[in-house]
């Protein structure tokens, strides 16, 4: 991540097939460049065409199995992840991992973790991992407990803004005006409603904990290098990343990594990191885009767009919404605003 | 080392010289000493190498436990009531990934009303979850139980809970010998587990099991109860032998020979209904009584076998299923199945209300002549039963019966001065 | 088997007060019981402790309904609190005060009981010298064993510096020697 004293290169490709970076030397290569990435979840896993958080799953643990040797132990959350990884009696998981209950992921790995502890296994360390229901709703409560311990633990959460496995029901990560099976788009506000959810990585800060970040599927550098980051550091540390669902959010399955991206870009999902409480980077967007960009991709957000009943209000909230992210995170670069 | 002691502090030490690696509590009374004698223990440096873990809820003590218990360090945890409750997923949980976790229950009444007393609907809330399930008679008991209760779970790989009434016997000074570490060390080998989660040899542990395999699985949990119904009594001898008195086991038999009306029980109430038996027995009334120490599993051909010369039985238990009876005489009544002898249930000490020998003798004599309905709670206070029963004929009432029955027991009655003690 | 019971508020040691009568009574080769009759912790609300002593095992579990003896650690219990409730009619009273029976509106009530076994010492007062704390309850005990003679003033000193182990023990033990031969000596 850079100050604002240093420039990055701001280089990428658009509509090409190209994966790994070839262009780069070896040591600036992505995890996922190598063949040799311990593929901490292999294929033959039944998640649906797509699936953001597959991706981001695979990214974080590939990573963090680089940094630490193979030295992991995953502890997993109820939810999509857990169930498209090990469809009984088959596993995809080519590390120690253990599912014990939807909201208890976090105490999960405290026990793991102080199981290690006191065999004096340093090197080993912990990953829960969770999606944003069993993170922001029903395992907030472990989750704080983790946290205020400082507990060494890496807590994950793959958000894609609702309760997925079940059938698209909001959580507290759902954004407002989105589509699900308990917001549904009729009446008078259709959708999630505005003035509600709670976004955990600020309340991460407020715990004073070691290490918190945003990070997204469509940024795999970033991605990578919290996650190394993250890795280096001992106690509580959170990372929350969005990873788009196809399924939920009326997407095209192709689509998900370029979707993660315009969130990024037009504001709504920022990319920071916070140490001890304290915001200590973002990343800038490169090419601001206004929010319908983004919302236009989702079938979630449709009513929005109804032919000659455009939802400008709900839009121009949203829009606001970003702006206020854009301000408050720094996300452009002063003399870039548009 | 035998010492004047309070329940929990002995049970504290107990716990310590088992070499728990992770122990994890939340607090609820009646346990908060025992938990507090440990977390003593570990940051005074006598029980090491211990992470002593101050969690945020019972939920989270469980599922700390079951975290530490899958990485392969021997874990430990209490509650009671309400905190059972709350971790009452964790409790499931637990007992179906196979961990030999070992969990005391400070036994105390379940609200609404809520109520910080003894009885045992905490641990019947949770009898179907796979969990052994041990009552202990005295202090000394509860000693021996844990001791052997790490035995048992990890032989088994199955949680385990020690059940002592809250206050009564938590709370109790009374004289009690705590084992020395080398003889607990003989006794209790380290832990060593089969499946763990470790980097050098991957598993995936709590995958979803679908319709097609998951009566299997649930049999061979039932069938894994069923082998401690084996391991209770051999464990039982193995300390026997190192600790040099006879404790633990699936129930235990008192005047039972040639007793026509035997009467059942768990936990410290056994005590009291020993007391009576000798002073009936001495009247020449022919009553002896059983204290079932196991009670999941359910020692069902044991106790067929005790009870197999008896014209009739009494359970005598500190629970309550709304809407059927007793929960204690229903299991009772399991291993009486073909018999048709009777089988009364008297509830009795709910919420921390006292059995008295009194309340007892008139019970099991009125029992001893068949004089006795086939359900009884003891000591009922039926003037405020009738009068709440027929305000409520007349006029309807919602919410809670604790409110509503004050109407009838004289609220904010303050004694009058003409009615105290003389001077 | 002997049992006492104990009133007083809570934040006067009357729960240690019962375990440490329990544990003088083990130091002596008997088998005891001590147990608080239970409720929500609050500084100054009535509270009752209970203790057996036998020699053979204790096994019953029930708050005694007919004491043998009675220790009131506060006088302002005496009528507020059925305090002598069940007790025995050659039962022992040891009230915590350095009034006159007849001041505590008791003489009547006190009539009853065999001579010497209703006495009444100062302990908060021998506390406050001794120990500078106003906690009667290692005193009292000093004053039971005087008053029943069911244990001996050893082993209530050994129990008194069991629980408090140091000073502090020491200064409990010499409030409850000085209860002891106030009470041995007689009189009201």
């Amino acid at each position: 991540m850079e100050s604002k004293s240093s420039q990055r290169l701001k280089f990428y490709q658009t509509g090409t097939h190209t994966v790994g970076n070839r262009l780069l030397d070896d040591a600036k290569r992505t995890v996922q460049a190598s063949i040799n990435r311990s593929n901490a979840i292999t294929s033959g896993h039944r998640a649906c065409q797509g699936c953001g958080e597959a991706l981001g799953a695979r990214y974080v643990l590939d990573s963090a199995m680089r940094v630490t040797e193979g030295q992991i132990v995953a502890v997993n959350a109820t939810g999509c992840l857990e169930v498209f990884t090990t469809p009984y009696p088959e596993t995809s998981w080519q590390i120690p991992w253990l599912h014990s209950l939807f909201g208890n992921a976090p105490a999960v790995a405290t026990g793991v973790a102080a199981a290690y502890r006191v065999k004096g296994r340093n090197e080993v360390r912990v990953i829960a991992q969770g999606g944003d229901g069993g993170t922001t709703d029903i395992g907030f409560g472990c989750l704080s407990g983790m946290f205020e311990r400082n507990d060494d633990v890496l807590y994950v959460c793959y958000d894609n803004e609702a309760y997925m496995n079940t059938g698209v029901q909001r959580s507290s990560a759902t954004p407002p005006a989105a589509r699900t099976a308990t917001t549904p788009a009729v009446g008078d506000a259709p959708g999630n409603v505005f003035g509600t959810g709670k976004f955990v990585p600020l309340i991460a800060m407020a715990h004073n904990i070691p290490y918190v970040a945003t990070a997204s599927v469509a940024d795999l550098h970033d991605l990578e290098a919290k996650v190394t980051r993250a890795m280096s550091i001992k106690g509580a540390r959170y990372i929350h990343i969005m990873v788009p669902c196809p399924l939920g959010w009326g997407s095209a399955s192709n689509e998900t990594i370029r979707i993660a991206r315009l969130a990024m870009e037009c504001g709504l999902f920022p990319l920071f990191e916070a140490e001890d409480g304290r915001i200590t980077a973002s990343s800038k967007i490169r090419r601001r885009v206004p929010v319908e960009d983004y919302l236009r991709t989702q079938k979630r957000f449709a009513h929005l767009f109804r032919k000659g009943h455009e939802d400008t209000d709900r839009i121009q909230q949203l829009q606001r919404m970003a702006d206020y992210n854009i301000e408050q995170f720094g996300l452009v670069e002063s003399g870039e605003q548009q | 080392m035998r010492k004047q002691m309070e329940g929990s502090q002995a049970v504290a030490e107990a716990v310590a010289l088992c070499r728990p690696e992770v122990v994890c509590a939340y607090p609820i009374t009646p346990q908060t000493h025992i938990v507090e004698g440990v977390g003593a223990l570990v940051k005074s440096g006598k029980l090491s190498p211990c992470e002593f873990i101050n969690v945020e809820s019972e939920f989270a003590a469980l599922s700390v436990a079951i975290g530490s218990s899958a990485a392969g360090a021997r874990s430990y945890t209490a509650t009671a009531s309400q905190g059972l409750l709350f971790m009452a997923e964790a409790v499931y949980n637990a007992a179906g990934l196979g961990l030999p976790i070992v969990m005391t229950i400070g036994n105390r009444a379940i609200g609404a009303p809520i109520n910080i007393w003894n009885d045992h609907s905490d641990s019947m809330s949770m009898r179907d979850s796979g969990w052994i399930q041990l009552f202990a008679e005295t202090n000394q008991e509860a000693v021996d139980l844990h001791i052997q209760a790490f035995k048992l779970a990890e032989r088994l790989s199955c949680p385990v809970m020690v059940c002592m009434d809250g206050f009564i016997l938590t709370h109790a000074y009374e004289p009690i010998d705590v084992p020395g570490q080398s003889q607990v060390d003989e006794f209790l080998p380290p832990f060593e587990p089969v499946q763990v989660l470790d980097p050098a040899d991957p598993y995936s542990i709590g995958a979803m099991v679908g319709p097609e395999a998951f009566t299997e699985v649930r049999y061979l949990a039932h069938q894994k109860q069923l082998e401690a119904l084996t391991a209770i009594p051999e464990i039982a001898a193995e300390f026997e032998a190192i600790f040099g008195r006879a404790s633990g086991g699936l129930l235990q038999s008192y005047h039972t020979d040639g007793a026509e009306t035997i009467v059942v029980a768990l936990g410290s109430v056994s005590g009291s209904i020993k007391e009576v038996i000798d002073t009936m027995r001495e009247a020449g009334v022919a009553i002896g009584a059983i204290n079932i120490t196991s009670f999941r599993p359910f020692p069902l051909e044991e106790l067929r076998h005790e009870l197999s010369e008896a014209k009739r039985i009494v359970c005598l238990e500190k629970s309550l299923s709304p809407g059927l009876g007793g929960i204690l005489a229903s299991n009772v009544r399991m291993s009486r199945r073909g018999t048709g002898l009777p089988v009364y249930t008297v509830i009795a000490g709910l919420g921390g209300r006292p059995v008295t020998r009194a309340s007892l003798t008139d019970i099991f004599t009125r029992a001893a002549s068949d004089d006795m309905d086939d359900l009884t709670f003891l000591d009922l206070n039926w003037e405020a039963i009738n009068e709440q029963l027929s305000r409520a004929r007349d006029i309807r009432h919602s919410g809670p019966i604790a409110e509503n029955i004050l109407r009838t027991l004289n609220p904010g009655g303050v004694q009058d001065a003409s009615s105290r003690s003389a001077t | 088997m002997f049992q006492i019971r104990i009133h007083g508020r809570g934040g006067q040691g009357v729960v240690s007060a019962a375990e440490m009568l329990s544990i003088a009574a083990f130091l002596e080769g008997k088998n005891a019981q001590a147990f608080p009759s239970f409720g929500s912790e609050r500084m100054g609300a009535p509270v009752v402790s209970f203790c057996r002593i036998d020699d053979d095992a204790i096994r019953l579990r029930e708050p005694i309904q007919n004491p043998d003896a009675v220790i009131i650690q506060d006088p302002t219990l005496l009528h507020s609190v059925d305090v002598f409730g069940g007790l025995v009619s050659d039962g022992y009273i040891l009230i915590n005060s350095m009034r006159s029976f007849a001041e505590l509106g008791i003489e009547d009530f006190v009539k009853s009981f065999p001579k010497g076994h209703v006495r009444d010492v100062g302990a908060t007062e021998l506390a406050v010298k001794h120990v500078k704390r106003p906690l009667p309850n290692a005193a009292l005990l000093g004053g039971f064993a005087a008053v029943s003679g069911q244990i001996s003033m050893a082993s209530v000193e050994s129990a008194i510096m069991s629980k408090f182990p140091g000073s502090i023990g020491e200064a409990n033990v010499a409030a409850a020697r000085e209860a002891f031969e106030m009470v041995s000596a007689g009189g009201e």
